[in-house]
């Protein structure tokens, strides 16, 4: 502790749980915005990318909810916020902005995305697998021209409808913290913003660490124009996540106003590691100068023209480097917030706990966790692409089965 | 006259006798007198603090009341006797982290120097100020929650399980909060804290126990020099009134626009 601070804030009262959801949600959104490039900018390289994208949201948006419960003082009472929502509170509306998401845009679109595909899976299978694909169907196996052309269009629409709610869903996130006008490290109408960008920065920089990793534990190359135009769009996006952070960091600066003393204290002692060094140096500066200067999708001769295995490295270490400075934003803004006194007076400390139901061990979990719903998703639906069946040939009987090819 | 009284009349002469007889027999019987009319004065000093807590159907109709608090900063001696009358009314942990009510010392150097402190809360007093050179302004400035009319934490509350009543009073419905802890962040004024066995925020409540029985919040009744003065905002005959009438009155942090209702009088620019 440094200076004074109100009596009751010794305690941290949102801790690394609280870090973990914006990440999280983050994750979900950007992932999303990446799936719907394919489906509606019709971006053609990012297409093998497009399902590991759209399972990727969803097995983290799963999870999303899960660091909130058990923050919770009483999780067996969360329920009231569908029952009984006080429709002034910013948070009363995550429950409803979360069922949309997940009900509406993301399984809705899995869905009608895999639907031809588990059809014909489950045609050409045999054991658990066939009454799975079976399940999933929820019984529409017509493969009619005419109810394909339904699916890719609904599918369309629905990816139309997902960017806004995926903006909704992260940029709402950020509104929660945003609107606390008691808090002036927080309150901010840039904040939704942020938050938004540095979700699509984080979600593309997931989809591509996935992507080349199953892709090595696959045995199988990674699609060099696909990779090269994902980083070109996480470059984009981190430019504008960057700029919109420092557009944050002049106009707080330039405006000076009574806050100021106590948070350029802060960022000077308690913040000086996650903010400058990981945040800025490590999380966008280092990887925006790697793929600036290797990435050949960015202009038509690249600074250096690296060869294909050194620039996948770059791509993935970039890529790590960038979740590595995205959790710290999340870190930054939510522990930042609580680390000065409301008295702008003082600062105080946060002590990480290892146990216990907001420690460490906790938090490790809750991150593990997205990965293993994931591994699943893809033994159940997979999004490579040559597990897509093929139709069977016009003209074949309807009891022919079709081949398909399954990992 | 007491046996004792007799032994005296024996042994002394007749005149001083009465005399001594007379002021005894005086004194002894203007204490017993206040004895008996103790209870009828406290009651008669305590009736304007809170009148008209009977509606006219006969029972405590919240509607009818509007209360906020003064702090006169001027009269604050920081004895602390408020924040141990808090702890013990309501139940607050008795450890240095949760309080409903505290007090801040400010000592302003010639240098300028703003040094706040409130060493548990101000509940066992103040050290001696540990400050080189002279000193500008010292002063005490108990804080709690204001109950605002605009209240933040009542806004973020997903469940509303934190509401506003009739009169004025911000309060938490244990047997409904979540624990999300919102509405703690939410707070300007660092006035709420989450109960550590409860796991639901808690707060100040104006002593609403009390409010509905015509009693004063305990801090507002032990406070010995009247720095803390209740009562209803909105008529004009009550303490809080003429409090507000006679006094350049301020409220914590106005440009947040919460509506503070805990009026300070004589504050320093300094206090936030």
């Amino acid at each position: 502790m440094q200076g004074f601070i109100y009596p009751n804030e010794f305690e941290l009262y949102w801790g690394l749980l609280i870090v973990v959801y914006p990440y999280v949600t983050g994750l979900v959104a950007g992932a999303f915005i990446l799936a719907s490039l394919e489906r509606v900018f019709n971006v053609k390289e990012v297409q093998p990318t497009y399902r590991l994208a759209l399972l990727t949201a969803l097995a983290f948006l799963l999870v999303a909810p899960l660091p909130l419960l058990a923050h919770l003082g009483h999780p067996f009472r969360s329920y009231e916020i569908f029952l009984t929502p006080n429709r002034q509170s910013a948070m009363a509306m995550f429950g409803f902005v979360y069922a949309w998401y997940l009900m509406v845009v993301l399984l809705l679109e899995i869905w009608f995305d895999y639907r031809k595909d588990l059809v014909l899976w489950y045609r050409n299978e045999t054991g658990w697998r066939r009454w799975v694909h079976y399940a999933l169907t929820l019984g529409a196996t017509d493969l009619s021209e005419k109810s394909l052309r339904f699916d890719d269009r609904a599918g369309r629409w629905i990816t139309i409808i997902g960017i806004p709610s995926a903006f909704l869903l992260h940029g709402y996130v950020g509104f929660i913290f945003g609107s606390v006008k008691a808090n002036p490290w927080w309150s901010s109408v840039l904040m939704p913003v942020v938050f938004l960008f540095s979700a699509i920065v984080s979600g593309i920089a997931l989809v591509l660490i996935i992507y080349m990793i199953a892709s090595m534990l696959r045995w199988k190359p990674v699609d060099m124009r696909c990779a090269d135009k994902l980083a070109a769009f996480l470059f984009y996006a981190m430019v504008v996540d960057v700029s919109l952070e420092m557009l944050d960091f002049i106009h707080r600066l330039y405006e000076s106003e009574e806050s100021i003393g106590i948070l350029t204290q802060l960022i000077e002692s308690r913040l000086f590691i996650s903010l400058v060094v990981l945040q800025l140096a490590l999380g966008a500066l280092i990887p925006l100068t790697l793929l600036g200067l290797t990435s050949p999708a960015l202009s038509k001769e690249p600074i250096f023209k690296v060869p294909d295995e050194l620039r996948r490295l770059i791509y993935l270490a970039s890529a790590i480097l960038v979740q590595i400075g995205i959790f710290s934003i999340r870190w930054n803004v939510v522990m930042g917030g609580q680390l000065f006194s409301k008295s702008l007076r003082g600062l105080t400390v946060y002590r990480l706990e290892l146990f216990g139901l907001e420690g460490l061990l906790m938090t490790m979990a809750l991150l593990a966790l997205p990965f293993v719903i994931l591994w699943v998703l893809v033994k159940v639906l997979p999004p490579w692409p040559e597990a897509e069946a093929e139709l069977p040939e016009p003209g074949a009987g309807a009891d022919e089965l079709p081949s398909a090819t399954l990992p | 006259m007491t046996p004792r009284d007799h032994d005296l009349a024996d042994e002394s002469p007749a005149v001083a006798e009465n005399e001594a007889v007379n002021r005894r027999e005086f004194l002894s019987e203007c204490l017993k007198a206040c004895q008996l009319a103790a209870p009828v004065l406290l009651g008669v000093i305590r009736v304007p603090l809170l009148e008209a807590q009977e509606s006219e159907s006969g029972g405590y109709d919240p509607a009818e009341h509007l209360y906020g608090m003064g702090i006169d900063v001027s009269k604050c001696i920081g004895c602390g006797q408020c924040v141990a009358a808090c702890k013990s009314e309501n139940d607050v942990p008795l450890d240095s982290r949760h309080f409903n009510t505290w007090v801040e010392r400010y000592v302003i150097g010639d240098n300028h120097v703003v040094d706040v402190d409130s060493p548990n809360g101000g509940m066992d007093g103040f050290p001696p100020v540990a400050t080189e050179g002279g000193i500008r302004r010292a002063f005490f400035v108990p804080k709690l929650c204001n109950h605002c009319a605009s209240a933040p934490c009542v806004q973020v509350c997903p469940v509303g399980a934190t509401f506003t009543t009739d009169d004025g009073a911000i309060l938490v419905d244990d047997e409904y909060c979540i624990g999300c802890r919102y509405c703690i962040q939410a707070c300007p004024y660092g006035a709420r804290w989450l109960h550590p066995e409860k796991h639901v925020a808690a707060k100040c409540t104006f002593c609403y126990h009390r409010l509905v029985q015509g009693l004063v919040p305990a801090c507002v009744e032990v406070c010995p020099t009247g720095a803390r003065v209740f009562g209803e905002v909105e008529r004009r005959s009550t303490p809080l009134a003429r409090f507000m009438r006679f006094n350049d009155i301020q409220v914590l942090k106005p440009h947040l626009n919460t509506k503070p209702k805990v009026y300070y009088a004589n504050l320093d620019g300094e206090v936030r």
